[in-house]
């Protein structure tokens, strides 16, 4: 266990990724499950940036005349990845809140439990 | 936490954009300052605010009596937790500049990016020059995104007129 | 919608504000290549200034200022931008979406790809989430009326 503070970042995630998990399968509330994809979403981003992370490195923006002067910059690959991941992610969760409103529509309810009820008879 | 266990879902939305802006936080310690930006704005303001548009559509309450815990699905979350935190053993520490991530593509972007693209943001010009294939796609992603909440929500006009 | 017509304070701060969000907006936008920033969180933060108009003034206003079909049009036309700007670069005997042929020089053949490209990008964002607020609210307004 040489490494245990190194590997915190990890732990942080994994709660925060089970918080999200336990959230989407245990509640039945259609929106609170979307609000814990969310959350499980944010974890993986923090996973990603925290594994780009260099120590005493600084933001990956090229200042002006300490080219090759051995100014250590965090890894820009991550960066770009979850940038594009988070806008895509508000799309995704907009579709899916679109689609919570139809069905509220349908059924007159979001509870899982409600809608699985009213799907039974037929 | 509150927001597993709260009904009222208005204060969970709220929460979930609090959660939000703080993560952002943590992205500007951890040098992603484009990451931090684009997540508070998303984030923070336009999930939120279309959280709250569904809310005023569907409703801010959850059904009373589910705030307990249940046992399965904690169990379940438990296991996997461990699974993962086992997993997490071999990984390498926080920080350290010697980790595989940093070895294969990376440097060569912030060595050269620079001098071939003119633009001293590196994380603009891989986003757009290096990686622009991944960013079209992602493009394409959002516009269908787009086009599919316009197909199921309609679009905004009314019928009647 | 009608209940904020009276806010005096909100219709004249977002007044005042409209005009910085959608500079700052622009000023990520183009600064987007020297600082953090980039199409992306132009096209939100562009977006979020027309929202904060809607909720204001209300939804009718909103789309006199921005007419949905013209947003439709432009959230079309960021991609086709960004997609042109690579059958461009074929064009001109590069490879997709090659920049280098774009100028004389590549380095600045780059510049103005990546230019080009992110402000692409901005505008689908931005249309994509005004297009998507719109729905919601159109969908909130019709659910208002008796059917």
């Amino acid at each position: 266990m040489a490494d245990f503070p190194g590997l915190f970042n990890y732990w942080i995630v994994i709660v925060l990724m089970m918080t999200g998990f336990y959230v989407v399968i245990a509640r039945g509330n259609l929106v609170k499950k979307i609000v814990g994809l969310n959350i499980f979403q944010t974890s993986v981003f923090i996973l990603y940036i925290s594994m780009g992370k260099v120590d005493g490195g600084t933001a990956p923006i090229i200042v002006e005349g300490t080219v090759g002067a051995g100014v250590t910059y965090s890894n820009p690959l991550p960066h770009v990845l979850i940038l594009t991941a988070i806008v895509v992610g508000i799309a995704t969760t907009a579709l899916g809140l679109a689609l919570i409103v139809r069905i509220k529509e349908a059924y007159g309810t979001i509870e899982e439990d409600e809608i699985f009820a009213k799907d039974e008879p037929e | 936490m509150g927001i597993v266990r709260l009904d009222n879902l208005l204060a969970v939305v709220m929460l979930s954009g609090i959660y939000s802006l703080i993560s952002a936080g943590l992205f500007v310690t951890l040098d992603a300052v484009d990451v931090a930006f684009t997540e508070a704005s998303v984030g923070g303001g336009i999930a939120t605010v279309l959280m709250l548009a569904t809310l005023a559509l569907t409703g801010d309450t959850e059904k009373q009596g589910k705030g307990k815990l249940q046992f399965m699905p904690l169990a379940v979350v438990a296991v996997t937790g461990a699974l993962l935190i086992y997993g997490t053993l071999d990984m390498p520490s926080f920080g350290d500049a010697m980790a595989p991530i940093h070895q294969h593509v990376a440097p060569r972007y912030i060595a050269e990016a620079p001098q071939t693209t003119g633009i001293p943001n590196i994380v603009t010009s891989v986003l757009a020059s290096y990686r622009g294939y991944d960013t079209m796609g992602e493009l394409a992603v959002i516009f269908t995104a787009g086009i599919g909440v316009m197909l199921i929500l309609g679009t905004g006009r009314r019928r009647d007129d | 919608m009608s209940m904020l017509h009276r806010h005096f304070i909100l219709r004249i701060t977002t007044k005042l504000l409209m005009p910085f969000i959608l500079m700052f907006a622009l000023y990520v936008q183009f600064h987007g290549d020297f600082g953090p920033g980039g199409g992306f969180q132009a096209g939100v933060i562009f977006g979020a200034g027309f929202i904060l108009y809607a909720l204001i003034y209300g939804i009718d206003a909103a789309e006199k200022v921005t007419p949905p079909g013209l947003i439709r049009a432009v959230m079309a036309l960021g991609l086709l931008l960004y997609v042109g700007v690579g059958y461009f670069g074929m064009f001109l005997g590069g490879a997709f979406l090659d920049y280098n042929v774009l100028r004389h020089d590549p380095v600045h053949g780059q510049h103005l790809g990546i230019t080009l490209v992110e402000l692409g990008v901005g505008t689908t964002v931005a249309a994509t989430m005004i297009t998507v607020f719109f729905s919601f609210a159109g969908r909130m307004r019709r659910g208002k009326r008796p059917e």
